[in-house]
């Protein structure tokens, strides 16, 4: 925690100012609530918030979990056959630059209100970073390795899971954290666009009834369930590449 | 044991952005012998193709003309007949000390619990047991090599190349080195084929050195060395080796 020391103390002197000028000032609360009012919101809709939240964290569960087999399989298939990459990885920056704004209104009218649409969006919005940096990583094989092993008889298969495949985790693992950060953000978009459930419904009614202190109260806890995701995932990286950690 | 006949090897290079290609002619007519627990260095200017020689023996690529024979038998073009350290260890950082010996017995598929045992006495004979837990990036340069030789023999190939290993180490703990591989050698008689350009280490270690000249390189000197063994630091100034080292860099300069 010490690292963060020096971060944690700007953040907390912002506040302040923050706090301050809405005071000073004496702005009105649904233009710009202080830190204060937020943190009495937070506490006062507690249950409610919890309740959309647990709706968001399965979204991003699955969502997460589809983007990392789907990245995954990816990148294998670009890894070990050129051909898949020459035709895919183009397409797959392509459908980047698709505005998932747009996408997300289809996705409801083909799959309905329900799960399936907010997941969806997730593993679009995740899958991305995990698939380049997986290719990547496979790609950034020492080459006097591969050489060596070539002439020890290894056949392609075994220079794959022996070298490409654990030097690529270094890679894969920041890819992770990326798309960690995403990825609530990418559920609560989903929810936006109709849902009856989740922070992103809330954040939604929230705004619309000009109950400012609660919208800040949805980001707080939005930014904390990423900033835990990215967490859990460090800490996955940390007991999987023990010798990455060490360096 | 390995017979080195005749090999040549001519690369096509494209300078510039041209479609015309150059031809660049690396090796001519190089002929060599390694005799079985032999242990032989090559010799030459940087740049003149030692290391096209090393991936022709080691299979990576095809020479234009020659041949390459193992015990009789011809391997021209062939994988899997050697192992071979370079100046950079090439651990596999993600694996322990003990896993990173097991590599070439892995890809021979050998089971992994024997593997390691053979691995693991190995590593206690020369008293290295105590890293077998640790991951390459704590250990020296120094340890690292010996690490990277003792993979490249467990790997238990007939012929043993080594290209500049010791390259990349100080003074001090390169003469280390050097004792201790000496003393691997005597032990496990192994066959040894070294590329260097550091003239004393040659003699030191060396049965047979040959020389060879700039690209295109040829075998430009073939000079046995009969100082006798187990080497000690002070036959460097002694006249003997003073009178091969004279004949040896007279070969390398003459060049100029």
């Amino acid at each position: 925690m010490k690292r963060y020391g020096a971060s944690v103390g700007f953040f907390i002197f912002m506040l302040v100012i923050w706090e301050a000028v809405v005071r000073f000032f004496g702005i009105a609360e649904f233009i710009l609530p202080s830190p204060v009012r937020i943190g009495e919101a937070l506490s006062e809709t507690s249950a409610l918030l919890w309740e959309h939240s647990l709706q968001t964290i399965i979204e991003v569960l699955w969502g997460f979990t589809l983007a990392i087999l789907a990245g995954i399989i990816l990148a294998m298939l670009m890894g070990l056959f050129p051909v898949v990459k020459k035709v895919l990885y183009p397409l797959i920056i392509l459908s980047q630059t698709i505005p998932i704004m747009a996408v997300a209104p289809l996705l409801i009218i083909w799959f309905g209100y329900n799960l399936l649409p907010k997941v969806i969006v997730v593993a679009l919005v995740c899958f991305f970073p995990i698939t380049v940096s997986l290719v990547e990583g496979l790609e950034a094989v020492d080459k006097d390795i591969e050489k060596l092993l070539l002439a020890m008889g290894a056949s392609p298969w075994q220079i794959f899971k022996t070298v490409q495949l654990p030097g690529a985790l270094p890679s894969f693992f920041a890819g992770l954290k990326i798309s960690a950060t995403y990825s609530v953000m990418g559920a609560v978009i989903g929810e936006w666009l109709g849902a009856s459930k989740g922070l992103g419904v809330f954040m939604t009614r929230t705004m619309n009834s000009f109950l400012t202190a609660q919208v800040f109260a949805s980001i707080v806890v939005i930014s904390l369930l990423s900033l835990i995701f990215f967490g859990l995932i460090s800490v996955l990286a940390k007991f999987v590449m023990p010798w990455y950690e060490q360096k | 044991m390995l017979d080195i006949i005749n090999l040549a090897k001519t690369y096509e290079a494209a300078p510039g952005k041209k479609r015309q290609t150059v031809r660049v002619p690396t090796l001519d007519n190089i002929s060599l012998q390694v005799k079985k627990g032999e242990f032989v260095s090559i010799v030459g200017p940087s740049g003149c193709g030692k290391s096209t020689l090393f991936n022709l023996i080691s299979g990576l690529e095809r020479p234009d003309e020659g041949q390459i024979l193992l015990e009789g038998r011809e391997i021209t073009g062939e994988k899997g007949h050697v192992s071979y350290m370079l100046q950079k260890d090439l651990l596999l950082p993600w694996r322990t000390i003990l896993d990173n010996c097991l590599l070439g017995m892995e890809i021979q598929g050998n089971s992994r619990g024997q593997a390691r045992k053979k691995a693991h006495a190995l590593l206690e004979e020369f008293n290295l047991s105590i890293y077998e837990k640790s991951y390459p990036h704590v250990l020296s340069g120094g340890m690292r090599q010996r690490i990277a030789f003792l993979r490249t023999m467990l790997a238990n190939k007939e012929i043993l190349l080594l290209d500049e290993p010791f390259g990349a180490l100080d003074a001090y703990t390169k003469s280390e080195m050097h004792d201790w591989l000496m003393s691997v050698w005597h032990k496990y008689s192994s066959t040894i084929l070294f590329i260097t350009h550091d003239v004393e280490e040659a003699l030191f270690l060396s049965d047979r050195i040959y020389v060879l000249s700039a690209r295109p390189a040829t075998v430009k000197l073939t000079l046995a060395v009969n100082l006798p063994r187990p080497r000690s630091r002070k036959m460097l100034v002694s006249e003997e080796f003073i009178e091969l080292k004279g004949q040896l860099l007279q070969a390398l300069f003459e060049e100029r």
